[in-house]
């Protein structure tokens, strides 16, 4: 007779236990989305027309805002640091501070960042709208495989495009840390350069490099997800491109730790 | 032939569909009616194999769709047509484009080949000089006829219409019914349409099935649904706002 009793003091954990079970099955569906997006990366027809489309899309139409962004950043670093080093009487070594920083960090980070912002909510939000539209299963009844049209060449152009847009941000951020530090500051070219050349080596491009690449495909991952799984009309459209913007945002920041701590 | 035995599906644990028995003959023009939101773009979808059921068979000439996946599955859709409700045309590719789309990539034809089906199709439905126009560009009534000449373009052997007249005017609507008529006279395609157009859609279809509460309680010829006795389909096609008794 105390089984009756017992249910109801039950039910919180059952309530944990379901929600547990959903997290574990949307983790499974996240993870199966990557995978059928690179069977369909790996295996022909290639789209190398979509894939172009893409590129020009995450990369090209991103360019003005990383450049601005990474000459600001680059400007605020050589203000900043300047600042710092000049209370140790280390100036000299303002090249290799902004370097690394930019190269190792600033750079594959704040690039990901920035085209969330701009190309990852906009990838969400596509194809949102072709799902409510009924245009993702027009592809579908057609026979034609939708992760191969739509979301495999996005992801591509992630890996592709993300380590070049990094690489821009680092050297423009250089440059901006050049103009503050040597032209308004007085610090000697050669001094910030041929630092530079001293401190910093391939290991840290390297770093810089995996980083921007890993933080291409998790950015297209999370926002082609998040688009291709949108349901409730306009509203939906809207809650998914702020998940995909938070969540991308969130998981570069986390990914970016464990890798930096990984990684020489 | 189409042959659905015994369909159910419940979301969330509603009941969508009660176990849905129908037969579409080759080459007929069969129309599914019911109220909104009594599923009918859900079974449409389960014919598309886009949703899954929870138990029954859909069959396409005896092969069982609901058990098939991948590549066997797009094998039956490759015979498909498919006018949904929206026209669900692509945005970013003209008119032009999205009629080309199926035949450059799914039959791989030369360009100038394409070319010419495409002209043929948008002749057909009445938009020849259209082609170069964006969907958004033309009105609802013209991406409809965009979405027939889409889903006709690669000579399919079923075509399946969601709703094709929803929000047209009463002139477009029948515009839209003759020119269906007049493909399938043309193609002798088998067509399954869902629509709630009552009572022009009894101007075109060779048989008539009633979806209510997820079951088809009534299928027959045009002239049987509309003399039939059953209070359901009678308050359904009168448009009476009470339910039967």
């Amino acid at each position: 007779m105390t089984e009756p009793a017992l249910a109801p003091a039950l039910r919180p954990f059952e309530g944990l236990g379901r929600w547990a079970i959903g997290i574990v099955e949307s983790l499974g569906r996240f993870g199966s989305f990557l995978g059928q997006a690179i069977a369909a990366i790996i295996t022909p027809p290639f789209k190398f027309g979509a894939l172009l489309g893409r590129i020009h899309y995450i990369g090209f139409r991103s360019l003005l805002i990383i450049l601005l962004t990474g000459a600001f950043t680059g400007m605020v670093l050589g203000l900043q640091i300047f600042f710092t080093l000049s209370r140790f009487g280390s100036e000299a070594f303002l090249g290799p501070a902004v370097a690394l920083t930019l190269i190792r960090e600033l750079g594959p980070v704040l690039g990901a960042l920035m085209v969330t912002g701009r190309a990852g909510s906009a990838l969400t939000a596509e194809l949102g709208i072709m799902r409510i539209t009924e245009q993702i299963d027009a592809l579908t009844v057609m026979a034609l495989s939708p992760m191969r049209y739509l979301v495999a060449p996005s992801i591509l152009a992630g890996v592709i495009t993300f380590p070049l847009m990094t690489a821009l941000f680092d050297v423009v951020g250089i440059y901006g840390g050049y103009v503050v530090g040597v032209k308004l500051l007085g610090l000697s070219e050669g001094t910030y350069f041929g630092e530079m050349q001293t401190f910093v080596d391939m290991a840290d491009v390297m770093t810089g490099f995996w980083k921007s690449i890993s933080f291409g495909i998790l950015v297209t991952w999370v926002c082609t997800y998040k688009g291709f799984h949108v349901s409730r009309g306009a509203e939906g459209v809207a809650q998914a491109t702020t998940q995909a913007v938070v969540l991308s945002s969130v998981l570069i920041l986390v990914w970016d730790y464990f890798l930096g701590s990984v990684l020489p | 032939m189409i042959k659905v035995v015994g369909l159910r599906k419940a979301f969330g644990g509603q009941s969508v569909l009660n176990g849905i028995d129908l037969e579409v003959p080759d080459g007929s023009i069969t129309i599914i009616i019911g109220r909104s939101g009594g599923g009918k773009s859900v079974f449409l979808k389960h014919l598309l194999g886009l949703v899954r059921p929870d138990s029954g068979r859909i069959e396409v000439d005896g092969v069982d769709l609901t058990r098939l996946r991948g590549r066997a599955l797009d094998e039956v859709r490759k015979r498909y047509g498919v006018v949904f409700q929206g026209g669900a045309l692509f945005d970013s590719m003209t008119c032009r484009e999205n009629v080309a789309f199926p035949l450059r990539e799914k039959f791989k034809l030369p360009t100038a080949k394409i070319r010419r089906r495409v002209d043929v199709s948008l002749e057909r439905v009445g938009l020849a000089g259209i082609g170069d126009k964006y969907p958004e560009e033309v009105s609802g009534g013209m991406r409809k006829r965009v979405a027939i000449a889409r889903a006709l373009v690669t000579e399919p052997e079923i075509v399946f219409f969601d709703e094709p007249t929803t929000g047209l005017d009463p002139v477009l609507v029948n515009a839209i019914h003759r020119l269906i008529l007049e493909l399938h006279r043309r193609s002798k395609f088998t067509a399954v349409m869902v629509s709630h157009e009552i009572p022009e859609i009894f101007e075109i279809a060779d048989r008539v099935g009633m979806l209510h509460q997820g079951r088809i309680v009534e299928l027959g010829p045009p002239a049987a649904i509309q003399g039939s006795a059953n209070p359901i389909v009678r308050q359904f096609i009168r448009g009476e706002p009470d339910p039967p008794a």
